[in-house]
């Protein structure tokens, strides 16, 4: 099939960039959207143009490298998946298709269709950790985790830190991500010590960045790994929770506790 | 206290305000249209609800006392909505300084994204009507008879154009309770797996209901039903 | 060059304990004072990072990502080895080192191997104290699935995202440590030379992905943890930008590489479907935990998997090894699966593909079963091909997926250049001629959190005071080397890509030093590879500066890389007159399967750079066995 693309270029960080419109022709509908812009560069270093810069690794939807806005959605129309995952099949032969960078204050972009995210992982330093040395562990099985509790905690690591969630918020709100990360140890028998403090500095360091969740929605319907937006809310109770006990506190049980009734209600 | 103020600095806790304020007014909301619904029983029994509202509370305290702490209750927490709303708003705008080229949104509802304009909207609404029901001053042709709300309400409605804005401000207000009574839900981080699918259910049931029920007064007034 | 591998003596089970008494140890307040270069965040540059930053000492940790959370080590899906014994099915310490021996097709190092299955259990303790949500079974205790290549059930596993989960800890583990500044984090950093300062590592030559510019950085000793060379195939499993640059400016430096020809070629990948395609899609192999690998009896067989009875199927990999069936090992399994294509039997376009079949699971354990065991698979498999995997049998065909070939380390993970010590795929230890699944994350772990910072200490006592700057003429020259050779690729200004030229030496490597190999064939292999390398320093196009974001340059100087290490493979293939697990000699087999020559072989083959143009040196470390006796694998 063929498609015009209207793909954002832009040399460099304080330069102002501009859609380009470039012709993709004979792209097959097995390829991969990566793929068929991997076509379309080919073609461009043949004619002597430099090629469209995006990021991209693993090409198997897991190291969340790649991402970009397609037809104004993240990751392109089809939900639940990352881009280099999505196939030309989903479009039509003529189709127009606009390519641009996630846009964020928190993301500025490098060149083309790349964006920093180091944001992101700035985040995780906050306290996105169980604060374990190496040969600290007791024996794995001395830790029990009921498997509704496990599986709740992988739904949340399932995050692949991509940034679509920021990308796609109309507020530019990291909540998504971070709420993901709090919640995967939140949730465990290891990250009960720290559970408190660590959402504190997180959220704080968050909000230095990103926008703030009017609960739209916008994020979970891009995610790729279809993360849910429960985890916004979740983190908003611990949040609220850990100011109302105070930052040291240890006396005071957590005012909500819902984690036994999830496993009683899920399973 | 300055656990509340840092509290309050952060973006979850303004939500969290938001939140609590909302359910506040929320719950005067429901209140009011569930009183109003007293235009149905004739003059009478509005004017003696709006009667016992004065003297709610006595003889334990002063006539009036309750409704003004009520009022200032009202005016405390309409603030803090407001003031929370526009600094996340002015957050947010910051936080996506370039605007996309095109953008779709696959999730967000209509009601979600009117929620900023929905709020004018209803502040401008809510000025108003004071202005019209409480205040008595002339902001249109209809004659305030004080102490008799009945004739006040049914001589407003009478008028079209501000039956047509109580009916506008109303849908706004529907919409505005349509995500905010389930986004309060996602800010106080109330949800578990069982509660989840019945905060939509709250959410839309209620909007539906307070809705309904505020239109349908300036239509029946419109179409005769209430003289 | 002399290898010394420095296995400590003493019987095997107590080499481990014995050797971390004899380190020196490093005085705690002495280890801020040593620098230390990590170069790659993946399972075992993150983990070794962090550790190294836990206890004390000035770590630098150099990746090529944004992040360091990006590494391939993400992409393994099916799970990591743990002689833990949680199902009492028999396993033990003793059991993994001899699967692991054994899977390897006894070309690894005894004590290595031995120490791996040892610290197996620590790292699935380490692992769940970090907060890795590994499957748990309904009382709360953990859960193990079977893998290839062994009869005990002793893989741990996340979902489908087992390494991407177990990268999650060490990557949160490096963040703190990044957020304590005991590591320094330098992302978008790619590793351009290893600097030898009088014959000790001592540094690296980086170059900015952002700005482009060339910096050196001085240390005390250097960690590789870059992964492996598999994309000298151009199509493999491996990520688009992992590569063997790291290691290869490292192997010129001095470092010996051992057994480049051992390559896996993993049996469950989706088949290629287009010229377009820009890389191979891993199926895990735990898939062939319920699967059945079928093709049609009969050559040209055309029609649709569910028309073809059951008489006229044939399940090659139940046929011939009955005791294990469709969990043969990796190599066994991918050879056998070539072996039906090029007798016609193979199906899909291009017929280059066998199926794996559920409906018998299905049948027997019900289709809800089998969405929670390989759901993600099942939904990545129809997302790719269009088709549904509960319905109609996947189409699977073996993709190049891992090296166990790399740098030669000693028992310490130290290569032949002192001061470079090189962990995870980037070395060679563990695997021999073929790695067991769910072990390469067991490795890479071990490795970092455990061995490298036990080790290291050892080495850096002798460095007391003994820090160079970066202006030593040494750092001078390899700075100005790199700088060269960019301008070099930019300067060519030839006429094709550098994908172009990578596709032809993937295509060029894999007809010839891919599942099989022929003397004849490596010959030729050999001579292309160099015509091919010669044009591409004349012909290869590299638009854009050096001074930005530039993605053509950063693959020309890998692809570059990969035809020197393209050559040394097929050398090493050549030289090796046998076929022992990812190396199938097709001079040397019995009734088609791998006929090892223990008499002349059984050594470590460590190649010794000596300039451009000459031929490498071969230098050779026996293997030993003294705990296992040398013996044919059979999977029968």
């Amino acid at each position: 099939m063929n498609l015009t693309l209207h793909v954002w270029r832009q040399k460099a960080r304080n330069t102002t960039g501009q859609f380009v419109t470039y012709k993709a022709t004979d792209v097959s509908p097995d390829a991969s959207f990566l793929e068929m812009l991997d076509v379309v560069n080919e073609t461009l270093i043949e004619k002597g143009e430099e090629p469209i810069l995006f990021e991209h690794d693993c090409r198997e939807g897991i190291c969340g490298s790649c991402g970009m806005m397609i037809n104004g959605v993240a990751h392109g129309p089809i939900g639940g998946t990352a881009t280099c995952q999505l196939h030309m099949r989903h479009f039509k032969d003529g189709d127009n298709i606009r390519i641009e960078p996630w846009r964020a204050r928190a993301f500025p972009v490098i060149k083309d269709l790349v964006v920093d995210r180091g944001s992101l992982d700035r985040i995780i330093q906050a306290g996105g950790y169980i604060s374990v040395n190496t040969g600290n562990a007791p024996e794995a099985n001395m830790i029990l985790v009921p498997k509704a509790v496990q599986e709740l905690s992988m739904d949340a690591a399932a995050c692949i830190q991509c940034g679509a969630c920021v990308a796609q918020c109309p507020n530019g709100a990291a909540q998504l991500f971070t709420s993901a990360k709090v919640a995967h140890l939140g949730v465990l028998p290891q990250g009960q010590p720290e559970r408190y403090e660590r959402v504190v500095k997180m959220v704080e360091v968050m909000e230095e960045m990103f926008g703030s969740c009017t609960n739209y929605g916008e994020c979970e319907a891009v995610c790729p790994k279809e993360i849910s937006i429960d985890f916004i809310a979740r983190m908003n109770r611990d949040y609220l929770v850990a100011q109302f006990r105070g930052p040291r506190s240890t006396i005071l049980p957590p005012l909500f506790n819902t984690e036994e009734e999830l496993v009683t209600n899920e399973t | 206290m300055s656990w509340l103020t840092n509290f309050y600095r952060s973006a979850v806790g303004k939500k969290a305000v938001m939140a609590v304020t909302g359910v506040f007014l929320f719950g005067w909301i429901f209140a009011h249209m569930v009183g109003n619904l007293k235009l149905y029983l004739g003059a009478e029994h509005l004017n003696e609800y709006a009667k016992w509202l004065r003297v709610m509370g006595s003889p334990a305290m002063p006539n009036s006392s309750l409704l003004w702490l009520a009022r200032a209750a009202l005016v405390v927490a309409t603030w803090l909505h407001v003031q929370a709303a526009t600094q996340l708003t002015l957050m947010n705008r910051a936080a996506r300084p370039i605007a996309y080229g095109e953008r779709e949104y696959p999730a967000a509802t209509y009601a979600a994204r009117t929620m900023r304009w929905g709020g004018v909207i209803i502040i401008l609404f809510v000025i108003y009507h004071l202005l019209h029901l409480t205040l008595g001053v002339h902001v249109n042709p209809a004659p305030f008879i004080e102490g008799d709300p009945y004739h006040n309400v049914v001589a407003g409605f009478q008028i079209w154009w501000v039956s047509a804005f109580y009916i506008i401000a109303n849908l706004a207000l529907g919409l505005h309770l349509y995500h905010g009574l389930w986004s309060m839900f996602q800010s106080l981080g109330l949800n578990t797996p069982k509660f989840n699918a019945w905060r939509r259910n709250f959410a839309t049931a209620f909007a539906a209901i307070i809705t309904a029920a505020n239109i349908s007064f300036p239509l029946a007034v419109m179409l005769g039903f209430v003289r | 060059m002399e290898l010394n591998a420095r296995i400590p003596a003493g019987p095997i089970a107590e080499k481990w304990a014995k050797a971390r008494f004899d380190y020196k140890l490093v005085n705690p307040a002495n280890k801020r004072k040593f620098d230390i270069i990590v170069v790659g965040a993946g399972l075992a540059g993150a983990s070794a990072a962090a550790t190294l930053g836990e206890l004390g000492y000035n770590v630098k940790c150099f990746v090529f990502h944004d992040s360091p959370r990006r590494a391939h080590s993400i992409a393994a899906q099916g799970g990591i080895n743990a002689a833990k014994n949680y199902q009492n099915d028999g396993d033990s310490i003793r059991r993994l080192f001899y699967d692991t021996v054994k899977g390897g097709d006894y070309r690894s190092r005894e004590a290595n191997v031995y120490r791996l299955a040892e610290l197996s259990v620590n790292i699935i303790d380490q692992a769940v104290a970090q907060g890795v949500p590994l499957a748990r079974e309904y009382a709360g205790l953990l859960e193990n699935r079977s893998f290839g290549g062994v009869q005990v059930s002793r893989t741990f596993y996340a979902r489908g995202q087992t390494g991407q989960q177990l990268l999650l800890g060490a990557f949160q583990a490096l963040e703190r440590q990044i957020a304590l500044r005991r590591v320094q984090m330098f992302n978008r950093y790619e590793m351009l030379d290893l600097v030898v300062v009088d014959g000790q590592a001592k540094g690296i030559i980086t170059r900015s992905l952002l700005t482009g510019a060339i910096e050196a950085h001085a240390a005390d000793a250097v960690v590789l943890g870059t992964g492996g060379y598999a994309n000298v195939f151009y199509l493999s499993t491996n990520a688009k930008a992992s590569n063997a640059t790291a290691i290869w400016r490292a192997y010129r430096r001095g470092a010996a590489f051992a057994n480049p020809c051992y390559t896996q070629i993993h049996p469950t990948c989706i088949p290629q479907s287009g010229d377009y395609q820009s890389k191979l899609t891993l199926m895990s192999e735990s898939l062939r935990n319920d699967g059945r690998i079928w093709v049609p009896k009969n050559q040209g067989d055309n029609r649709v998997a569910d028309q073809i009875p059951e008489s006229e199927r044939d399940y090659y990999l139940e046929r011939k090894y009955p005791s294990y069936g469709n969990l043969a090992p990796r190599d066994i399994a991918s050879r056998a699966a070539k072996e039906v294509c090029d007798e016609g039997r193979g199906v899909g376009s291009g017929g280059r593909g066998v199926y794996l079949d559920f409906a018998d699971a299905i049948d027997r354990l019900g289709r809800p079963l089998i969405e929670e065991r390989y759901g993600n698979l099942f939904e990545m498999y129809a997302d790719i091909t269009a088709e549904n995997p509960y319905q109609s049998p996947m189409r699977i065909y073996p993709a190049p997926h891992y090296t166990m070939g790399g740098l030669w380390v000693d028992y310490n993970l130290m290569s032949t250049v002192p001061g470079l010590y090189v962990i995870g795929e980037a070395n060679f230890s563990d695997h021999g001629a073929n790695r067991l699944g769910a072990s390469a994350l067991m490795q890479g772990l071990a490795d970092g959190y455990f061995v490298l910072p036990t080790t290291i200490g050892d080495y850096l006592v002798t460095q007391m005071g003994k820090k160079v700057p970066t202006d030593r003429p040494e750092f001078k020259a390899a700075q100005q080397a790199v700088e060269e050779r960019i301008n070099r690729l930019i300067g060519a200004k030839g006429t094709r890509t550098v994908d172009s030229f990578h596709r032809e030496l993937g295509s060029i490597t894999w007809n010839y030093c891919g599942m099989a190999r022929s003397a004849e064939g490596l010959r030729k292999a050999i001579t292309e590879i160099r015509q091919l390398r010669d044009q591409y320093w004349r012909e290869v196009r590299v638009l854009g500066s050096d001074e930005e974001p530039n993605q053509s340059l950063e693959k020309a100087g890998r692809v570059a890389d990969f035809f020197e290490l393209a050559e040394l493979m097929c050398t090493d293939a050549l030289h090796r007159n046998e076929s022992a697990g990812g190396h199938f000699r097709v001079e040397y087999q019995a009734d088609g399967e791998a006929k090892r020559n223990d008499a002349d072989y059984a050594y470590v083959a460590a190649w010794e750079f000596q300039g451009d143009g000459e031929p490498p040196r071969l230098n050779k470390e026996p293997l030993e066995y003294e705990n296992l006796h040398l013996a044919t694998r059979s999977y029968k």
